[in-house]
């Protein structure tokens, strides 16, 4: 392709809710626009009109476009017109966003990342209904899912999905690539309240500083009040050696996670079901996140069609201390979340604890106890997040409290 | 609509048709508005001495058979989709036609599929003037650019076996094909290297047609039995080296979908079924094929496993999943009125309780009573619905006429209708103002279920009543359509069409309750 052409996307049949845009700068004649588009009877006009739109944003008056639409939402064809556009460095350093289309919730440090499901970046056709699956997290990868060639545009596409696509209740996160890169990942989204970002093979506490000074540097140009929480994910020995280190080297470090395919490459191993390889690096992960005050998460379970050995594998994570565990597949989510589901004696005794909480809130009293035993604060807060944890998959019923139990 | 139509406003409000093709049609008057009257069409009385004493009525060929036969002008030919995509026999059929020199037949399938795009020609060259049958993929196309002579009028299974026992159809020439069958015309479609199940879809026909013919390429010893169409019926036996693919005979709408998004409409489906209490012992339901039917079939199967609920029949096209049920013991009856799948063939030859059927005791609403009414619970599917609870099966929402009606209006009648539908397609939203087509009354329609919520029809105050409460997401279905048009971006424009009607929709009491008109290209 000659340097005044650019394009981004692919055609062909397999391509749904996305598009194929190529733009070539012509000297005279005008905009010679053509949309080919699936839903071309309901959408072809307001496509054209959308595409002529950002080109008159950007100035560009004289150029052939070709547009391949599959039924791209706006904030596709946005996105890779504007990639087209900065390819050719016609952009001019400007952004063209789309409209926050939805209200956001503000994310909190302790809230349940039993389940996060990771998206490719450069792939929205799979965005759109991933919070209907309600993961507690929802992942736009920046990294090892979008190859080299798409990252420019992947980082477009999700920042524009973080202002259009409704994600609901699920937190917010999006995976950054390695440094350097990944501080260009973090001028664009950090602007568009993300609640969290995941830090790819971190290997020391410095790189923690790294990327807190380009956060910090976004939010203060940008105005930005709300915190960014991060999570790290450590998939060396190098990063498990220095796990502590590395949980503990930011305020905004919320979670801790472990990634197996690249640690057990670098102790020279092979990944193996029973796992005994990681054994040693998964309880490193635990404590050392357990001793910052941090959640841990463990790896993703890879075999999509494997059920019962993903389940078997929540309730492992789950013995081991972890807190939540990586999803590649919607499907995985139900099956993550009944495993870090609380068993029925953790039920029976987080509700005396959480009553008796109650009854001491209510009486006034400085401590809380359960018959003639004192119950440490840490203990009260855990049961009020198994009680919490138990309500949302309905294994209890709203109105617990008046069972007489 | 242009004057060279006569034309009246239905009791739906859609201004139809009250003559197609030169003959007269009646509007649709509302649901069970229309009673029948008069007496059945019958076909002409034959004598025996007119047959070959000895049983053997075959003949060399199609060609030879259509002949015998006495094909004309302008008659009525009708054959079936039990072969589906993998079907010969259509084409068969009117390339012998047309080498007879025939002209201006009208073509009556069961259905059509993409496999009859030849038939393109046919109508190009004047050998047909028009199909009366669903017209899918190619042909719905064509006719939807206005290309087709006639108009076309799409029936369900059960308005199509109506309109030949009433005689509002007459067919001139019936061709079955026949996976097994004996010399005398007994056939079934349980055996042979293109075994498909059942033949119902061909029972009106051997039944009411003037001639019938029989195409097989599995000649058995007389008797053939079970003999699900009867040889009694039957005037000539055509032996062809192969009357379909059987790759394709076997549809492409039994994989489970792998859609994680699907999954969860048709998990949402059951759970709704669950809350509402329909799932109880000894109740029945309609299992369909494709994507999300299937899937809600699995997870209905999983439910009634898991709590030990038995259903009394299924009804419905059969597929591994069904007959693993009547297997394991979780229903009672298969009533099966299309087979799907292989396992579905061996299972309607290997067990009792799996009954195949026909439109008529399944779907025909001038019957004495059919089964799709005693359904307790039936999932269906749609291209769009609209505020009404009004649904379109037949055209898209660009106005492309793409889809058969099936059993869907039939099944319609089902005492809880659940529509699992997402809430759009690409980037088109499936909920919409007012349906491009109307093909079911919305007050036939009582539970639209989406990924993003449930909508129940406001007359449904029972099924309302039974899930308040519950935790299903719960919503009006001017909520869900607002949410899809949001999703989508922009409001989407209406598709443009010329004057041309390119097909009618009937109501399963032969009644007209829409058109279909030209896309502008």
């Amino acid at each position: 392709m000659s340097s005044n052409e650019f394009s981004s996307g692919s055609k062909g049949e397999r391509v749904r809710s996305d598009c194929y845009v190529r733009i070539k700068i012509t000297k005279k004649n005008g905009i010679d626009l053509s949309v080919k588009s699936k839903v071309d009877v309901l959408y072809g006009r307001s496509i054209k009109e959308l595409v002529l739109k950002i080109l008159d944003f950007y100035q560009i008056k004289n150029c052939e476009i070709e547009i391949d639409d599959k039924g791209a939402l706006p904030f596709v064809i946005m996105a890779r017109m504007e990639a087209v556009i900065r390819g050719l460095g016609l952009d001019g350093g400007r952004q063209y966003l789309p409209p926050w289309n939805y209200e956001v919730k503000k994310s909190s440090r302790d809230r349940f990342r039993r389940s996060r499901l990771y998206l490719p970046g450069d792939q929205p056709k799979l965005f759109i209904n991933a919070a209907i699956h309600r993961p507690d997290g929802i992942i736009l990868d920046l990294e090892d899912s979008v190859s080299p060639v798409s990252k420019d545009t992947a980082r477009l596409i999700v920042r524009n999905a973080l202002r259009s696509v409704d994600f609901m209740n699920s937190e917010r996160m999006v995976r950054i690539n390695q440094l350097p890169l990944g501080l260009k990942d973090i001028e664009e989204i950090v602007p568009q309240k993300t609640d969290l970002i995941l830090l790819p093979k971190i290997e020391t506490a410095d790189q923690i500083r790294q990327v807190e000074l380009k956060i910090d540097e976004i939010r203060k140009k940008e105005n930005i009040s709300g915190e960014v929480f991060l999570m790290p994910i450590i998939e060396s020995a190098l990063g498990i050696i220095n796990a502590f280190n590395i949980a503990s080297s930011s305020k905004n470090i919320v979670a801790l996670a472990i990634g197996l395919e690249d640690y057990t490459a670098d102790i020279g191993t092979k990944r193996t079901n029973e796992g005994k390889e990681s054994f040693f690096a998964r309880s490193m992960i635990v404590n050392a996140a357990k001793a910052a005050g941090i959640q841990a998460i463990d790896t993703v379970f890879s075999d999509v069609s494997d059920m019962e050995g993903l389940k078997a594998s929540v309730l492992e994570a789950k013995s081991l201390g972890f807190n939540g565990k990586g999803c590649i597949h919607p499907r995985q989510i139900q099956v993550v979340h009944e495993g870090f589901a609380p068993a029925a004696d953790e039920i029976a005794k987080a509700k005396k604890i959480v009553k008796a909480f109650e009854h001491a809130e209510k009486m006034g009293l400085g401590v809380v106890s359960l018959g003639s035993k004192m119950i440490d604060p840490p203990v009260v807060k855990r049961a009020l997040q198994t009680i919490d944890l138990a309500l949302r998959e309905g294994l209890l019923g709203k109105e617990w409290r008046e069972d007489n139990e | 609509m242009s004057d060279k139509y006569i034309t009246e406003i239905n009791a739906a409000g859609r201004e139809v048709l009250k003559e197609i093709n030169g003959e007269e049609h009646i509007p649709f008057k509302g649901v069970g508005k229309l009673k029948a009257t008069g007496r059945k069409a019958a076909p002409p009385i034959r004598s025996c001495v007119d047959y070959p004493s000895n049983g053997d009525k075959r003949v060399p060929s199609i060609l030879e058979a259509l002949k015998k036969a006495g094909l004309k002008d302008g008659m009525t030919i009708s054959t079936h989709h039990h072969l589906r995509n993998g079907d010969y026999v259509g084409n068969m059929v009117f390339d012998a036609a047309a080498e007879l020199g025939a002209k201006d037949l009208r073509w009556f399938p069961s259905a059509s599929f993409p496999v009859h795009s030849p038939i393109i020609k046919h109508l190009d060259n004047g050998v047909i003037h028009h199909i009366e049958g669903s017209m899918n993929g190619p042909l719905g196309d064509y006719a939807s650019k206005g290309k087709m002579r006639g108009t076309g009028i799409l029936r369900s299974h059960g308005g199509r076996y109506q309109a030949v026992q009433d005689g509002d159809v007459h067919i001139d020439i019936a061709v079955i094909s026949a996976p097994a069958s004996d010399f005398f015309g007994n056939a079934n479609g349980v055996r042979g290297k293109a075994a498909c199940g059942l033949l119902g879809f061909a029972l009106a026909d051997s039944q009411y047609a003037d001639r019938v013919i029989i195409v097989t390429d599995n000649l058995e010893p007389f008797p053939c039995i079970p003999w699900q169409i009867q040889g009694n019926n039957v005037d000539f036996v055509v032996e062809v080296d192969s009357i379909g693919d059987p790759q394709k005979i076997i549809s492409g709408t039994t994989q489970l979908t792998k859609s994680p998004d699907r999954l969860l409409i048709a998990e949402m489906a059951v759970k709704f079924a669950a809350e509402a209490g329909l799932i109880k012992e000894g109740f029945s339901f309609q299992a369909g094929a494709g994507g999300t039917s299937l899937a809600f079939t699995v997870f209905l199967r999983d439910f009634m496993r898991k709590n030990k609920v038995k259903a009394s029949f299924i009804r419905g096209g059969s597929t591994q999943y069904i007959t693993s049920m009547l297997e394991e013991g979780l229903t009672g009856f298969i009533l099966d009125g299309q087979t799907f799948d292989l396992e579905g063939v061996r299972s309607m030859r290997e067990n009792p309780t799996h009954q195949d059927t026909s439109p008529f005791t399944s779907y025909n609403f001038h019957g004495k009573g059919n089964f799709a009414s005693m359904l307790d619970m039936v999932a269906l599917g749609a291209t769009e619905i609209d505020l009404d609870f009004n649904a379109n099966v037949v055209t898209h929402s660009d106005g492309r006429l793409l889809h058969g009606i099936g059993g869907w209006q039939n099944c319609l009648f089902g005492k809880t209708v659940i529509l699992p539908v997402p809430l759009f397609r690409d980037r088109i939203p499936v909920i919409v103002d007012k349906v491009t087509t109307l093909t079911g009354p919305g007050e036939l329609i009582d539970v639209v279920v989406t990924e993003r919520g449930i909508a129940i029809n406001p007359k449904r105050k029972d099924l309302i009543k039974a899930v308040s409460g519950s935790n299903l997401p719960i919503r009006s279905i001017q909520e869900l359509k607002d949410e899809a048009e949001k999703i989508s971006g922009a409001k989407p424009d209406k598709p443009q069409f010329g004057d041309k009607v390119i097909a009618a929709i009937k109501w399963v009491d032969g009644t007209i309750i829409d058109i279909v008109k030209q896309v502008k290209a």
